[in-house]
């Protein structure tokens, strides 16, 4: 492997792994506050694709679009796919987990209900949208846009990067300057205390599965983008968000970030250097021993609960 | 004694005159079958200082939670103002001008002095910077530290990063959940001093506490709770006096 051929590795790393960290705010958050691994959270994913699919299609881009229509075709599929990854995570947590805080369940039947929830909507999705994969509408001619120290990138990639970046800033934007950013931040720590100084825990609940939901619905459009969109689609591509949200120390948003852009990268390479059949393996190595090694992930799990 | 010239004559029995800030009646609360609550009524009045001592288990941190809405009664009444607000959920209770520094101070370890007292304006729409500058003049320590996160300051550093939170929610009524727990003698000192002074600014208190002398020094007046019942009530001064406080509370021997 020659030293161009790594960086070539290392820049298809970075995509992929952008995409794995804005899917992966989506568990670290829901985790953060409920401290639930939200499953489900891969067919809020899947939904973005669909999102953006049907957006489209109703648009009906044309054949040989111009600069501008391009853009707007984009801008277009990540407001739908956002929209409805918002959608599904807010009634995902009003129709299947709200119910369970109200009667106070244990942990254990969340967890069940996050895996028997994901079923439910991908089958759904498989019956309302067929079992075969549906192929995004062309909104741009996917050539080679530039290239990074010689390194190609194409139109999909870099719009991939950007936009995810943007989404990374945005969020960590929200948690670390805003209001429900603050609220979300004493719910995580210590949700008795946070309603005594007048947060509304459902309220800030329901918006923390919104604000995930958006990230992971564009995320949902991105991944689309590359080729097609299926009902499946969200199985492996969550799994692995929700191994870099645990790798980077679940509930924290920076962690969830960091892991996204370290499996994609160690990913990336697993594939250049022992073919495609491995290209899951080295992840979950990476994960593995990064937990035998520290089992509270990269920057540590940040769900403190006041001692 | 010296620190019951302090207080303003009268104020004590100003509670006598409108219905009483804060009013619990006959409240009965339940944790699963056992019954923490057994028909506890008291009153605090507008500015008062009211002390409510028992040993462990008495039901003293169960009242403060019934009152802030943290726990509901299954029967009986809270009443603000003379307006019941018993079943109104405890972040919805802030709003009527409730603080509440729970036991064990609870501060948000790992977010910054700053920020805890920020999160304690939550329920402000436009907080006011006014507040956080009070609650520095009250705590010049916790301006020193602003910056720093609350995990690592010391108990009586996080008890006052505890009550200027609650403090930047604009109580009417504060409850204090054991302020004094596990500090220092020096330290508990200051903080009582101060929280004579946040009650000289207006705010009304009522106070949960062990130390019980340190307690009905600073109180107007002071309910004792046994196994979740009142059993006895009285001017801060008589109960300061009373052989049976002094034996259970101050630690003296019956004569």
């Amino acid at each position: 492997m020659s030293l161009s051929d790594i960086w070539d590795v290392l820049v298809l790393g970075v995509v992929l792994g952008s995409l794995y960290a804005v899917i992966a705010i989506g568990y670290t958050l829901v985790y953060g506050v409920l401290q639930l691994l939200n499953f489900a959270h891969s067919e809020v994913f899947m939904a973005g694709g669909f999102g953006g699919v049907i957006a489209l299609t109703i648009f009906e881009p044309t054949a040989d679009p111009s600069g501008i229509q391009s853009v707007v075709y984009i801008l277009l599929g990540i407001t739908a796919g956002a929209a409805l990854g918002g959608f599904v995570a807010f009634g995902l947590e009003k129709a299947a987990y709200l119910p369970l805080r109200r009667r106070n369940a244990p942990r254990l039947v969340f967890l069940i209900t996050a895996i028997g929830a994901s079923f439910f909507l991908y089958n759904l999705a498989g019956k309302l949208f067929g079992r075969y994969p549906i192929p995004m509408p062309s909104m741009y001619e996917n050539r080679r846009l530039f290239t990074v120290f010689g390194a190609p990138v194409s139109v999909t990639q870099f719009l991939i990067v950007v936009v995810g970046v943007l989404m990374l800033v945005t969020v960590d934007f929200v948690v670390n300057r805003t209001k429900l950013g603050s609220g979300i931040r004493a719910v995580a720590q210590d949700p008795e205390v946070a309603s005594l100084m007048g947060v509304n825990i459902d309220r800030v609940v329901s918006r923390t599965f919104v604000l995930g939901g958006l990230m992971g619905g564009a995320a949902g459009f991105l991944f689309g983008t590359n080729l097609q969109v299926d009902y499946t689609m969200g199985f492996l591509p969550g799994i692995t968000a929700f191994s870099a949200a645990v790798l980077g120390g679940i509930g924290n948003v920076r962690g969830a970030m960091l892991g996204g852009l370290t499996l994609g990268i160690v990913e990336s390479f697993t594939v250049e250097i022992w073919g495609d059949a491995w290209r899951y393996v080295g992840g979950f190595a990476a994960l593995v021993l990064v937990l035998m090694l520290r089992p509270t992930g990269i920057l540590g799990e940040r769900v403190g609960r006041a001692a | 004694m010296s620190t019951r010239l302090e207080k303003e004559p009268g104020q004590a029995t100003a509670a006598e005159a409108g219905p009483p800030l804060l009013e619990l009646r006959d409240l009965h609360v339940y944790y699963g079958a056992i019954e923490a609550l057994k028909g506890v009524s008291l009153s605090v009045g507008q500015g008062e200082v009211v002390a409510l001592l028992g040993a462990n288990g008495a039901g003293k941190s169960t009242t403060l939670k019934a009152a802030s809405g943290m726990i509901g009664p299954r029967s009986g009444q809270v009443l603000l103002h003379g307006e019941r607000v018993d079943g109104i959920a405890s972040h919805e209770l802030v709003q009527f001008g409730i603080g509440h520094v729970p036991e064990g101070r609870r501060v948000f370890a790992r977010m910054t002095v700053l920020e805890n007292l920020k999160i304690g304006a939550y329920r402000l729409r436009r907080p006011d910077p006014a507040d956080l500058d009070r609650v520095f003049t009250l705590f010049p320590r916790l301006a020193d530290r602003r910056k720093q996160v609350s995990g690592t300051l010391s108990g009586g550093e996080q008890q006052m990063l505890a009550i200027g939170r609650a403090l930047m929610g604009k109580p009417e009524l504060l409850l204090l959940d054991e302020p004094s727990m596990g500090l220092a003698p020096l330290i508990v000192q200051q903080i009582f001093e101060i929280l004579r002074e946040i009650n000289s600014q207006g705010t009304t208190l009522l106070l949960v506490e062990q130390n019980a002398s340190q307690a009905l020094q600073l109180a107007h007046r002071g309910y004792v709770l046994e196994t979740g019942s009142v059993v006895m009530s009285d001017a801060a001064d008589t109960l300061l006096s009373d052989p049976r406080v002094r034996a259970a509370y101050l630690g003296e021997a019956i004569e």
